[in-house]
């Protein structure tokens, strides 16, 4: 094909093209897909956090002696260590160093945190083999037999409110990704309808000239789709190196729990192809109002 | 020669229930044979465009039949109405060429629409430049164009799919009578090639420049002189 029949197959392509360069669609689609990679990555992230959580606390117990005579706390805590190790379905049971106590109440008791006088209960940290709620009521009974002294503590439970509060941000993210995606749809509604309108006499020259109506859509989804791939590319790369500075400032505050808030290999996956489901969305929903909108026209 | 257009009584209204108008056109019927050049005269308001309208599928009558090709075009459906207009080349009074193409890219309009390959498009488009004489301003948008060069770049793109009807809206309204004469023969020779030609206009001077073209006047929506029974040159409607 020659250089001036390659310029001039263009032409069918730029039917309904008036306005050269960057339009507003392409912004504004940059614009619904940056929102829209951000509000997904919090959402992945959280959600990721979440099982992580759940993973690390589910069958988790720490079992307290509560006893303020020591000589009788330690040897409760002895029997209880040794009923606990030969429990079925406990897979490790470890008691908490007294060091790492002092260390944990010093920030409120101070240097009196180290008293050995001090009545603080002696603890031990248990995981069971199974994560359900059926092992730790049953570990639980167990211990029941060495007294009122013994106090069993699900992680589960006084960790739920932040689980719930991570779990409450992903499907805040997900209600905001759909929203945006049904914005997104309604944008490229309102500039097909409204292309319509503009190219009135061109698509009735269209049609006169034996144009069907997918013809006519088919100009106006490869524009929509010219205008959301560049907007996408643009909106996803920008929120995508912004998903990787947050990334990198969350890793360096060696928070555990914070911590856990990253993307693994698939979530980035996930945000990468977030622009092209964005330009499908965009080119089917241009299809399907111009197919519609010419149904009216003779 | 076989027909090709058939109109038994129709008749058109614009607007539906209350908003209706009075009848554009009454009571229709005409042939037209297949090879054959047809004027449509009539005076501003008699109702040309709105009958042209109908030939070229813009427009559904109110009533009547009108038989396109053997087959009865009003109860064509949708979807087939770009296969059969694309059978009509029609050359619209005000040219309607899409602003933001070139010359060349109007004219090839129609063969990109019937979907040729881009490769088969450039010999026919040069072609039909050099048939209507505007070899040297493919590249020129239709804002440039001076009134002639517009009407011919309108009438290359109604030919160049060869089409088997030509409609042209008062073609020579908006030119010199020197163009006008030779845009009547660009008509004439594609008649030649067996298209069916229909051109309309009050000009009574172009009626009798195509020898064995027949006439049909419309006055007030009413077909008065049916195809063939008026000789050329015609009496003009006011003498």
């Amino acid at each position: 094909m020659s250089g001036a029949t390659k310029a001039r197959s263009s032409a069918e392509r730029r039917v309904l093209d008036e306005a050269g360069g960057l339009r507003a669609m392409t912004w504004v689609m940059a614009i619904m897909l940056f929102l829209t990679m951000l509000a997904a990555a919090l959402g992945l992230a959280t959600a990721g956090a979440a099982r992580l959580l759940d993973r690390q606390l589910a069958g988790r117990l720490t079992v307290q002696i509560v006893e303020g005579d020591p000589v009788r706390r330690d040897g409760a805590a002895a029997r209880v260590l040794a009923s606990l190790r030969a429990m079925p379905g406990v897979a490790r049971a470890v008691p908490v160093d007294r060091a790492d106590l002092t260390r944990l109440l010093q920030p409120w008791l101070g240097a009196d945190g180290a008293d050995p006088q001090l009545p603080v209960p002696a603890m031990i940290d248990v995981d069971l083999g199974d994560s359900g709620d059926a092992a730790a009521v049953r570990v639980a009974a167990a211990l029941r037999r060495f007294g009122p002294a013994i106090r069993v503590d699900r992680h589960e439970s006084w960790m739920s409110p932040v689980n719930d509060v991570m779990r409450t941000l992903t499907f805040l993210a997900l209600a905001l990704v759909l929203l945006m995606a049904s914005a997104t749809a309604a944008v490229v509604v309102l500039a097909a309808r409204a292309g319509l309108e503009t190219h009135r006499a061109t698509i009735g020259v269209m049609h006169m000239l034996g144009s069907t109506d997918l013809q006519v859509a088919r100009l106006f989804q490869r524009r929509i789709a010219l205008d959301a791939t560049i907007g996408g590319v643009g909106g996803g790369l920008a929120a995508l190196l912004v998903v990787a500075f947050i990334g990198v400032r969350l890793h360096g505050l060696g928070s555990e729990l914070l911590g856990g808030v990253t993307l693994g290999g698939t979530d980035w996956i996930a945000l990468a192809l977030l622009p092209v489901a964005f330009v499908v969305l965009a080119t089917l929903a241009a299809r399907v109002t111009i197919v519609r909108a010419l149904r009216h026209i003779l | 020669m076989a027909n090709i257009v058939q109109f038994e009584n129709v008749g058109l209204r614009y607007g539906t229930g209350p908003d209706a108008g009075p009848e554009t056109l009454s009571d229709v019927s005409f042939t037209l044979r297949s090879g054959a050049f047809y004027f449509l005269t009539g005076a501003s308001g008699a109702g040309k465009t709105s009958l042209l309208k109908l030939l070229y599928l813009a427009q559904r009558p109110t009533r009547g039949v009108i038989r396109l090709f053997g087959e009865d075009a009003v109860v064509l459906s949708r979807d087939r109405l770009p296969g059969f207009r694309r059978r009509i080349g029609v050359v619209f009074q005000d040219f309607r060429l899409v602003p933001h193409l070139s010359t060349w890219d109007n004219i090839a309009l129609p063969l990109r629409v019937a979907g040729m390959p881009e490769a088969d498009i450039e010999q026919p488009v040069r072609e039909m430049l050099a048939w209507v004489g505007l070899g040297d301003r493919a590249d020129a948008r239709p804002a440039t164009l001076s009134g002639g060069e517009q009407q011919r770049v309108a009438i290359a793109r109604a030919v160049i799919a060869r089409p088997e009807i030509l409609v042209a809206d008062e073609p020579t309204g908006n030119v010199d009578p020197d163009m006008a004469e030779r845009l009547l023969h660009l008509f004439e020779s594609l008649n030649k090639l067996g298209t069916t030609v229909v051109v309309a206009t009050h000009d009574f001077h172009l009626l009798g420049r195509i020898p064995g073209a027949q006439m049909m006047r419309l006055d007030r929506g009413r077909l008065l002189d049916p195809t063939g029974s008026l000789r050329y040159p015609p009496t003009r409607p006011d003498s």
